[in-house]
């Protein structure tokens, strides 16, 4: 089993639904929607993790390029602002994967981009508004 | 013999006056340090050494305060108008003062924005030196014919402008984790389900009143660093709560003692004052405080001393929606700072929402103006009420009737 962080740019016509459908469907894989931004009609973009065998996820990869999808490797996608930050530490008690932590003896905010699952909560907890994901 | 057993006793307590610590300070010869730099070398050489080498101690805190803003006066337009609705950057400000004067809350909510922006911002842009617009409204008289204005101010434009923070500085906060199965969105920032995270708002040993928990040495008068300005602190906050449950050492273990503060905003900086918006919540703003303490005398170097490890917060369930939660137990700043403590047998992670960091930079920054002899210490003009004095009471809701 594989698993692949995937950024997925949608064209405005293509609706959603029936690509992660067929992702499940016809190649057995298992899609996790990180995070999704599509409105009718506009180009959307999809952070999705998607796990099963390398060989399908390969297979469903072409699928979607074939689809109009254009596919890339999820970038990183969240911004800590440091002119914003003002190190209080909050965020740090939303992330669960340890991606944002306080150092033990300066207690400045560390962020590790790589730990990030893309789950927004520290940037809804963050009340500087210091942390954006972008698309 | 009389003499030599008061001799004795001297030298087994230590004391210093207010007016021989301000003499060393004038004479550039007082040793000031920080409140965690005073915990070291009391680990280091005793507290009896410790209070005899060191002449002032500084604290410092930066976390939200809700109770803040500030007071403003405009001028007067010709021709002029009494403004009795005012709104900042479309955030109103109170009309209920003399004509040109008003007091912006630093939790109000814009009109337009809603809790993006609200009270706090207003001031943080000032403090940026942006210009605010100012919409007021009249309703008319003999002396204030006008009926509206619409213009741009800046800080340098106000005649006055004055932070006035009603409470301020709490003296130890709680611990707020949340059991219900939904996240809860507070002034304590988001609270996971089922004890999905615990937060908590204090810094701890740096903390202005946990290092003088008894109220010995500040009171109404006490110079204070108030968002950058050198400032006062006016009286004592609303809901001071000197009877709060204490420990051994007489800290209190939840939130006790509160200071009302006074500051000239335009000395003030927007290194120490910062908007804050919680989500779900509403608007806040983060206020650097910073005081200096003299080491009068054992006692007080002892409390001084005091670090994370020693100092304790309770954990309260937010979940519970009554005025008074149930508590789940104490736990100490060094373990909440270790970013995990146990809850009810199971571990959750920790987050503060004070900043040690600023702290430590308010502290630095006061140690700076008291070693320079920019600050001397002023004895308070009147205490603060102690522990006996009258408690926070709650709001009972009556009826017409019942009065
Ligand atoms: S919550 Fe926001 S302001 Fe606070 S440390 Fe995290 S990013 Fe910085
Ligand atoms: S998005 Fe989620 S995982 Fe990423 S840093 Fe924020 S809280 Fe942590």
């Amino acid at each position: 089993m594989a698993l692949r962080r995937l950024d997925l740019t949608f064209p405005p016509l293509q609706a959603t639904k029936p690509i992660t459908y067929h992702l499940v469907k016809d190649f057995g894989l298992t899609p996790n929607i990180l995070r999704a931004q599509i409105q009718p009609g506009q180009q959307g973009r999809m952070l999705v993790e998607v796990t099963g065998a390398k060989a399908a996820i390969d297979k469903g990869i072409r699928f979607l390029e074939h689809e109009g999808v254009l596919v890339g490797a999820a970038a990183s996608d969240i911004v800590l602002d440091e002119e914003q930050c003002v190190t209080c530490g909050l965020c740090t008690s939303v992330c669960r994967p340890e991606a944002l932590t306080l150092t033990d003896d300066t207690r400045e905010l560390r962020f590790d981009k790589d730990q990030c699952v893309y789950c927004e909560a520290c940037v809804i907890a963050c009340p500087r508004r210091a942390i954006t994901l972008e698309f | 013999m009389g003499e030599g057993l008061f001799c004795c006793l001297e030298v087994r307590n230590m004391s210093k006056s207010w007016d021989e610590i301000n003499e060393r300070i004038a004479a550039g010869e007082a040793v000031v340090v920080t409140a965690e730099e005073f915990a070291v070398i009391a680990q280091e050489d005793g507290v009896s050494s410790a209070a005899a080498k060191v002449d002032v101690v500084t604290t410092g805190t930066f976390g939200p305060m809700c109770s803040s803003g500030a007071f403003l006066n405009f001028g007067h337009a010709d021709p002029p108008l009494r403004m009795s609705e005012i709104l900042l950057n479309d955030v109103p400000a109170s009309g209920g003062w003399a004509a040109v004067d008003t007091y912006l809350g630093g939790t109000e909510w814009s009109r337009g924005r809603g809790m993006e922006y609200g009270g706090a911002h207003v001031i943080e842009d000032l403090l940026a030196g942006k210009a605010i617009r100012l919409q007021a409204r009249s309703p008319g008289t003999d002396c204030y014919p006008r009926l509206e204005i619409d213009t741009w101010v800046t800080l340098e434009d106000l005649n006055q402008a004055y932070l006035f923070n009603p409470r301020n500085a709490y003296q130890n906060y709680a611990v707020a984790v949340n059991s219900s199965d939904r996240t809860l969105y507070t002034y304590m920032g988001s609270l996971l389900p089922h004890l999905g995270n615990a937060t908590f708002c204090s810094a701890g040993a740096l903390s202005p009143l946990l290092n003088d928990p008894e109220y010995r040495t500040i009171g109404v008068g006490t110079r204070c660093f108030v968002a950058g300005a050198p400032g006062y602190v006016a009286w004592q906050g609303t809901q001071h709560n000197p009877n709060q449950e204490r420990d051994g050492n007489g800290v209190p273990v939840a939130p006790a003692g509160t200071l009302a503060v006074i500051a000239d905003l335009k000395q003030a900086s927007p290194e120490y004052f910062s908007a804050a918006t919680f989500a779900g919540y509403g608007v806040s703003s983060f206020v650097g405080i910073g005081i200096p303490i003299p080491v009068l005398d054992e006692d007080l170097a002892a409390q001084l001393a005091l670090t994370d490890a020693d100092i304790t917060a309770t954990i309260f369930d937010y979940g519970v929606g009554h005025r008074s939660r149930p508590s789940l137990g104490r736990v100490s700043y060094a373990e909440l700072y270790s970013g995990e403590i146990e809850v009810e047998g199971e571990r959750v992670r920790t987050g503060p929402i004070s900043s040690t960091e600023t702290a430590r930079r308010i502290a630095d920054e006061v140690k700076r103006w008291v070693s320079e002899g920019r600050w001397t210490l002023v004895e308070p003009l009147e205490p603060l009420p102690g522990a006996g004095g009258p408690s926070f009471k709650p709001l009972e809701i009556k009826t017409e009737e019942a009065i």
